[in-house]
Formats: structure tokens, sequence, C-alpha cells
């Protein structure tokens, strides 16, 4: 390949830049070690906002709060969506450091008729607007969508679990996301070079024999192509080339944005992650100061306006959707800190200013800053972590001492908790499927206990009075092994479908062409069928059946152990659910040969798990809703957040290599009396969950009754932002039966 | 060392109490894991039960019998305090608290002890010192700090509020001055009891004339006590106090802070 040192562009562009490899081929990673500077410092060095964001701010927070009154301000219903759909569109192009929207507007919604028409008109239709009668016959008529294609090839038995619930939130009407491009790769090569390499790619695959598989990854690559010429193109309608490398730090970051961009306009993913870039654009901030042409005050106004772009990222979704992920969350989520291979911390000044944006710019869900924490990190960098935390409830911790070992140090968090390595890696989103109501067709014998349909043939009930542990437990492993089959089952033709259909053209174009693919399967009501074994284990569960001999209620005789108290007896349940059901998924095949993981973590859909569940061994009522996560239930916590998080930290990620959320909520003076304690407390505690194997843990320090002054008073509480399962939300955009469960939660008054 | 030796100390410690094996053994309330307010870092909170006093606010109240509490031995409670001793090495220590932990002197010397010299543990001590004047200085040798609560500075108001004299606790204040222990002393702060500006400028010149007083707590009354009042069937005298505002709190704040006194 032509390298581009030889260029004038590149020579300009890569001035200064150290290291060989990254510039004979794309390799972002190497690019990084050979450059960042490693920040072990405090955050004494941070600007606060200029007079130029703040008014920017000012500007889009009058339109947010427009949406919110309304839902959804606008949508382009007149045009499907594509990289180059729309003209060029500004918030107030005279403040704008960095540019681009997903339309011609700020907060008008794009509809994207690839993933399913049915899913565009129902969200149309929920916010009062109308699907434009030529994108309606086009698709109708010459053009066969993501949602049919599913439909097509779909068995009766996954038919029967999407009605009954338990399995649910499938990405079968809406695009599948959890695929994260490599944005910084638009920057540093520019898109020729790109589309240089890609060229490169598809020719190597002339001569070989042309199976089904290698005909799909030309066609594919082709498209890639295609994308990033548009890609280009777009660009180009803003007045940028960005054929070239990015050249200095403000073009760094408008080159990684448009990247990211050109992915949202296309793609309407259910989480669009926007990677790793911040300790990336970190070295050209540090090239543009050496050279005196940048000073922190300005750097940090790129990083705002950034991050301004970013928490206006929007999808037109449909009440059914938003019930399950609530609070229109979009996951651009980006990743920070860390430590590399070498041992040096992947902290740099820009992870910093990346968080310090929730002060510039006031607390916000997105973009979902995920904080990569090892133990290994620079204290100054774990206390300004922590002391955000404690301030403002935006961001999640995940354990880069885990992850390093199985996706080395340049990988990038999906969604909430799903690592993969950038650009050399992507998932097929399996939502998750209700563990709580397959026992209990274990225990009915496949029977719905709130229909009393039968749902699974070829399984008998238990009968017994008092349930019998073993009996359960046999039982519960053969429906396991059902669910197994037919989730499996479903995934395989969605991801088929999805890639035939609704190809991320432009998030695969800044991948390799080889790339790992995984199934990203997961589980839902861990910590509530834990419970109910528990039940069953160390108490008397007796059975109260109806006159159709459908176990209906449950009388618990005696004490048992709740999961979240670091208690061995049902810990160990909890582990045995995890690595069994994991287990059956990996006996199954796989589409595309993909490696099969799974998650524990719910978003918000365990309010909605809970609503289509009867009553549970454990004394849970039917309806209620079931922990987020990996979260013990609900008051059962009773030993505080140390004990919580330590059986938690026993679910071996092995196991759930898609992730274990947990979410952890105290009141601030259960951090200590000072600040300064509560920092340094909550750096420990972090710490200590690490330590143990804990995998993630969102930290909301809230008080009860701001909350439900919140319910009350909206109005009042804008920028409100608390962590649910994976992700953060505005408080005040969730439904009145989330924020319910919310406030009912744990409150930790002691950690 | 002691001021007025030759006076009887104050109050009784129980004898030491032992099992049907013979092992050392006392009354325990309860355990938390992970208080963060109940001295530095992160503290794994051993309650004990029993106390003389009977403070009009106090919040604990299901901790005054010491019979409420369930016996155990040494030895298994430095068992529940060992799963944690890893986290509690680098991020805090053991406390213990009541109950007034010195009516079981002969007990909580021994898990201090094995605390210190086996678990390697911060030992912090949550006490009002009123019996602290029958214990011997090498009593105290592996208490690293001591929260010593004094709830009042006027000797009246001080038999009022807690049904026990005042002065047994400014003695153990100075012999633990003289001592060189380091004290977090902790207030705390009752609209219409302990609120008194003159009261406060008493209290905070004792404190001042202190040596080793790391840090004054002053802790604003809450009503969490109020319903477990009720629940041991005892009347609830502060039913009508509400909880200090925060001018109030930063005033008698600013009153110790005065004096170069760290408070908060």
């Amino acid at each position: 390949m032509n390298s581009l040192e030889t260029t004038d562009s590149g020579l300009q562009a890569w001035a200064n830049f150290k290291g060989s490899e990254w510039q004979q081929s794309i390799n972002v990673r190497d690019f990084i070690q050979h450059n960042y500077l490693p920040y072990t410092g405090d955050d004494s060095f941070l600007a606060t906002a200029t007079e130029r964001t703040r008014q920017l701010w000012v500007e889009i927070s009058a339109l947010i709060e427009q949406e919110r009154l309304k839902g959804v301000l606008d949508v382009s219903s007149d045009i499907g969506t594509s990289i180059t759909a729309h003209k060029p569109g500004y918030i107030n192009k005279t403040l704008e450091l960095i540019v681009g929207l997903q339309t011609d507007a700020p907060l008008k919604r794009a509809i994207v008729p690839n993933g399913g028409l049915r899913m565009v008109e129902a969200g149309l239709q929920a916010y009062g607007f109308e699907l434009d009668a030529s994108v309606k016959e086009a698709f109708q008529r010459y053009r066969k969508d993501h949602n049919q294609g599913v439909f097509d090839v779909y068995s009766p038995d996954i038919l029967a679990c999407r009605r009954s619930g338990i399995i649910t939130g499938l990405p079968d009407a809406y695009g599948r996301g959890r695929i994260v491009g490599d944005y910084r790769r638009v920057a540093l090569y520019g898109v020729d070079f790109l589309i240089t390499d890609k060229r490169r790619e598809k020719s190597e695959l002339d001569y070989v024999v042309f199976s089904e598989e290698i005909l799909r990854s030309r066609e594919e690559m082709s498209e890639q192509i295609r994308a990033l010429d548009e890609l280009k193109q777009m660009a180009a309608s803003y007045g940028f080339d960005i054929s070239r490398p990015a050249a200095t730090a403000q073009e760094a970051v408008q080159w990684t944005y448009f990247g990211y961009l050109a992915a949202i306009k296309e793609q309407n993913g259910a989480a669009m992650s926007i990677g790793r870039i911040s300790t990336f654009l970190d070295i050209y901030i540090d090239r543009d100061m050496k050279a005196g042409l940048l000073e922190e005050s300005a750097a940090q106004e790129l990083i705002d306006d950034l991050v301004i772009k970013l928490r206006i990222v929007r999808f037109l979704r449909t009440p059914e959707y938003d019930l399950l992920f609530s609070g229109d969350p979009a996951w651009v989520t980006e990743a920070i800190g860390g430590m590399g291979e070498d041992g040096r911390t992947l902290v740099t000044r820009n992870s910093f200013r990346f968080l310090h944006s929730l002060y510039n710019l006031g607390p916000a869900p997105e973009p979902n800053l995920t904080v990569l924490w090892s133990n290994s990190m620079p204290r100054g960098f774990k206390d300004f972590c922590s002391k955000v935390s404690i301030e403002t409830s935006a961001i999640q911790y995940e354990s880069d001492d885990l992850m390093r070992v199985h996706w080395g140090d340049d990988y990038a968090i999906a969604c909430c908790v799903s690592a993969m390595r950038i650009g050399k890696q992507m998932q097929f989103f399996g939502a998750r499927c209700n563990l709580a109501k397959t026992m209990l067709y274990a225990i009915n014998g496949g029977v719905d206990e709130k229909t009393g349909v039968k749902i699974v043939d070829g399984f008998a009930p238990i009968t017994a009075e008092y349930l019998d542990y073993d009996e359960v437990v046999e039982k519960f492993e053969q429906m396991m092994d059902w669910l197994a089959t037919t989730y499996v089952k479903a995934l395989n033709a969605i991801h088929f479908m999805h890639d035939k259909y609704h190809y991320e053209r432009l998030e695969m174009a800044l991948h390799d062409r080889d790339i790992l693919r995984t199934m990203a399967c997961g589980i839902a009501g861990l910590s509530v069928t834990a419970d109910s074994l528990s039940a069953i284990k160390f108490a008397k569960v007796r059975v109260i059946r109806d006159e159709q001999g459908i176990a209906k209620d449950f009388a618990i005789e005696g004490e048992f152990p709740a999961f979240g108290n670091n208690d061995n007896r049902v810990d160990n349940i909890a582990v045995w659910l995890v690595e069994t059901f994991m287990e059956k998924i990996r006996k199954h095949k796989t589409y595309r040969d993909s490696v099969p993981t799974q998650s524990v973590l719910t978003i918000t859909s365990n309010v909605v798990y809970g609503m289509k569940t009867g009553n549970t061994p454990d004394g849970r009522r039917a309806g209620e809703p079931f922990a987020p996560g990996a979260n013990a239930m609900n008051g059962r916590d009773t030993k505080g957040f140390i004990a919580s998080g330590a059986s938690v930290a026993k679910l071996p990620y092995h196991a759930a290599l898609d992730g274990i959320s947990w979410t952890a909520t105290c009141t601030e003076g259960a951090l200590g009396h000072t600040l300064a304690d509560r920092v340094s407390n909550l750096s420990n505690c972090v710490d200590v969950f690490c330590d143990a194997n804990g995998f993630h843990v969102n930290v909301n320090v809230l008080n009860r009754d701001t909350l439900l002054d919140a319910m009350e008073h909206p109005e009042n509480y804008p920028q409100l932002t608390l962590r649910v399962s994976g992700y953060a939300v505005n408080f005040i955009k969730l439904t009145r039966e989330q924020q319910l469960d919310v406030i009912n939660r744990t409150f930790h008054l002691h950690f | 060392m002691i001021e007025n030796a030759g006076v009887k100390p104050a109050g009784a410690i129980t004898p030491a109490c032992v099992d049907e094996q013979g092992r050392l053994s006392g009354f325990v309330h309860s355990f938390e894991m992970g208080s963060a307010v109940d001295g530095p870092g992160m503290r794994y909170v051993l309650f004990v039960s029993g106390c003389q006093f009977r403070c009009l606010y106090c919040h604990n109240p299901d901790t005054i019998k010491m019979h409420n509490g369930r016996v155990m031995t040494v030895n298994s409670v430095i068992e529940e305090i060992d799963e944690y001793a890893s986290f509690l090495r680098f991020a805090g220590g053991l406390t213990i608290s009541g109950g007034e932990p010195l009516m079981q002197a002969h007990f909580i010397r021994e898990i201090l002890y094995l605390a210190k010299h086996d678990l390697h543990l911060h030992t912090t001590l949550d006490t009002q010192g009123f019996l602290a004047a029958h214990l011997e200085d090498e009593w105290f040798d592996d208490v690293d700090l001591i929260l010593l609560d004094i709830k009042h500075i006027d000797p009246e108001k001080y038999l009022a509020l807690t049904s026990k004299p005042l002065q047994p606790t400014l003695d153990f204040a100075r012999r633990l001055s003289a001592m060189g222990k380091k004290m977090w002393v902790r207030y705390v702060l009752v609209p219409g009891y302990t609120d008194d500006f003159d009261d406060v400028e008493k209290l905070a010149d004792f404190v001042a004339t202190l040596d080793g007083v790391e840090r004054v707590e002053v802790l604003p009354f809450h009503k969490m006590g109020e319903k477990k009042w009720e629940e041991l069937g005892f009347e609830y005298r502060l039913k009508d106090v509400q909880p200090p505002s925060l001018d109030l709190l930063k005033r008698v704040i600013g009153q110790f802070r005065e004096r170069g006194l760290y408070t908060c």
C-alpha cells in the first residue's frame, strides 16, 4: 500500500508523530502507543466553559426543553435517511466549533426504513407525524426491510416466546446497534487512505473460490467503499475535505466526529457508541499546545463542543421501545482511562476534559461516559472520577483489569458493558431472555403462568405440594436447554436478515475485513431466580395451584439467604445459573460462526420483564419489577454496599463476557462527612470492587426526596441525571413506573 | 495522671463474661460493614449493646439494654471482621461503637488486641468515656483513634440530657490529651438542647485546650431513632424537635473553626 508519508498532506498531518508501523498499515493502537502522553496529576489544570460554549449550550437547552414537552421536536418524515440524504444543519453556525447534525436541524429526527417500515410508521404516529407517501411506496413496493425478512423465517416456537415475553426486546424490528466503528481512523488516515486499504482487502479475495461467505464479504466491502465515498461527500457539504488526514486538533475532533455522524445518519442502532477517542485526540491537542497553537481553555472548548453534539443524538422510537429502553438513550458510549499493556496508564489530560464537560455543561446522560477502572490508575484521576460521580451521578465504571486480559488495551464499550477490540470485533446483539419465567415454565411443564397457554410441548409439570430443590433444578435445566435452542434460532434469523437488509456499511468500513464476531445473548432476572432457588433449598416452599393445576403462588415457610449479602449459600446458586445457561448457549451453531457470550444486563427492561412474570417462589409478587442487571432484589441486600458488591463480584466474567451490570445507589452522607472523605472513600470502594473481580458499577449518589420532588416538578430538574443498568438517563424522561422503580430501589445509607 | 485521683470512678464495668467453654464473650447488638461516618475511611462497625446513659436523642435506643444483644465469643467476632480485612486495611478499619463499649471493657480489649495484632487494622473506639477511669493507660494501647462524644459542656444540662454526670468525660478528654492519643470530638447538635451560643463557646474553648484533636464533628440531630423508641415502648421526648437548620449548623461549626479546630 502507498504510505501517506510520501505525500505533502501526510507530512504535515503526521509531523512530529513517532512510530512507523501505523504509517504502513491501519493500526491506531500503534499510533497511540507511540505518541500519547500519560497524565498522572490531578484536575487543577482544567478550564471552565468559555462564553461561547455557554451560549451554545443555552441555545440548545431551550430546544431540549421544547422537545421534552412534545416528546419529539420534529421528524424528517419525507426522506429515508442516508449519509448524504440531508443538507448541512447547524445549531448556530457562527458559534459552533465542531459541526454536523443528523438531519438539517438540531433534534430533528430521521426515519430509517431499512430497519422496518412498520416501526417507522408506529414511531411517527405516536408523536403525530405522517410518513411521506413516496417513502412508503418505495419500501412497500420496491424494497424489503429487515423486519420483513426476520418474520419471513421466524418459526412458531419463536413467535410464541415473543408473545409470552420469555424473550423480549429482540432487535428484529429496529437497528441492532452495538457496533463501534473506529472513527479515529478517519482523523488519522483521511478517507482516501481508508478506501485504498479497503480495495486492497477486497482484491485479496479476487482469486479465491467464490463461496457464499466470500461473496458476502466482497459485496459488503463494495458497500463499505461506497459508504466511505458518501462520508467524504457529507463532510464536503459542510466545507471540509476529509479525504486527507486531520492536521490539527480541531480537525482531528471534527474528522472523528464526521465518521461517527455518518454512522448515526445511516443507522439507528439500539446503542451507537463512539468508542475510545479521548486519549487519541489528546495526542493532537498536545501537539498543537506544544506548537503554541492551542491553550487549555481552547482545548476544553473543542471537547465541550463535541460533547454538545453527542448529547443531541436522537433516533425515532416507538412507545413499546421506550418501555424497554427508557429515557430516549442512544448509548453514545465513550470509554475513558484504563492502563496500557506496557504498564503505562492510558489516562491523559483529555480523559479529564471529557469528564469535565459534566461541569462545564452540567450533568447529562449522554455521552455515556464510562471509566475503564484499573487499580493501577493514578490516584489523581481516580479521585476526580469519584468527585464527578458524587456531584453528577452521570458516569459508570468497568474493570479494565478484567477486560484488558481478554481484549487488550484498545477496546471500547458498546452500549453499556460490552467490550470489543476497536475496529477488530463486533457483536450480534441478542437482547435477553427471562430466567425467572423459564423457572416457572419448568414448574408448570411449559404452560405460561399468566395466560395458561401451553408454550412448550413435551414437559411434565411438577405436582408435589412442596418444591423439591433437586427436582426443580433438573426440570429447570431441561427448560433452559429448550430456551437456549429457541433463543439462538431467533438470533441467527435476526442477524442473517440484518446483514442482508440493514447492513452497517459505514461502521463496518471502519473495521478490518477479518474480525471477531460474538453472539451476545443475555439473561434477565438473575437475583429473583437465585433467591427463588435459595427459598426452595433453605426454606420450604409450598405451591398454590389454581383449578387448572398451574402454580399461581408460593407460600414460604422459614428463612432463606438472599443474593446481595455476600452469603455463599445463595451467591453460589447465582454463579451456577450464569455458568449453566452459558454452557447451554454454547452448544448451538451460531450465525457466521460467532462466538457465543452473554450479559447480565437489563437496561430498564427489568420493569417490563417483571410485568410479564407471575408470582415467584422467593415471595416476589406478580408484576413486580425484577432487579436491574445483576443487582440484588430491592431491599434484600441489607448488609450494605460492600457486601452487595461482593456478591455481584462473584459472578464469573468468563461466563458472561458481554458484561455484568451492577447499579449502586447511596446518599451523599453515607460516603462520609466531607467531600474529601467522600471522594477518598468512593475511590477505595471502586478499587475493592475491582480487586474482587467485580466487572461494572454504576454509582449514584442521590437523595430520595430530590427524586420525589422531581417527579412532581420536572421543570425544576432539567438535568437531573442518574445511572440505571448500564446507562444514564434524565430522571424526568423516565415513565412513572420506572421512576417509582428507581425510587423504590435500595439506597445504601451505609456502604 | 487521672485528675481528681482518689475519687471513686463513676459507674461500673461489667465483669468478664465467658461462654460454657470458658471463651471470653460479650453482648453484640449488630455489625455494619462499610460505614463512612464512623472514623477515617470505610469502617467495619461493631455495635455492642449496653449503655448506662439515657440520652434523650439516642438514635440507637435498642442498644441500651446489654441483654438485648446476642452473646458472641471474641473469636467469632474476629472471624466476621476477617472476611473484609484486606479491604479494611487499605480503605479504613474497625470501629467499635454501641451502646457504650467501655461497659464490656474485657471483651472489647481482646477484640482490639486481635484486630490490631492479627488483622493489622486501624482501630477506632467510639465512647463517651464515662467509665474510662476504671481502665489503665495500657488498656488503650491498641486504640488508634478515639471518637469522643461530648454531649454537652454544662454539667447540669449534661445530666438532664444524658442522666449521668459530665465530669468523667472531661477528665477522660484531658487524660487522652496527656497520653498523646488521637481524638475526634463528636457533638450532636439538637435545637433547643445543645445549640446555645455560649455553651458551644465554652465547649469549643475546652476542646481547643486538648492536644491530639484531629477533627471535630458536629452531627446534626435526626429523627431516625424515633420509631425505635416507639417500638421499644419508651416515650420519645424529642418528638417536636426538628433537625437543625443549615444556618445553625454553619454557626456552630464556625464556632469551633474560629479556634483553629478542623471541624465538619
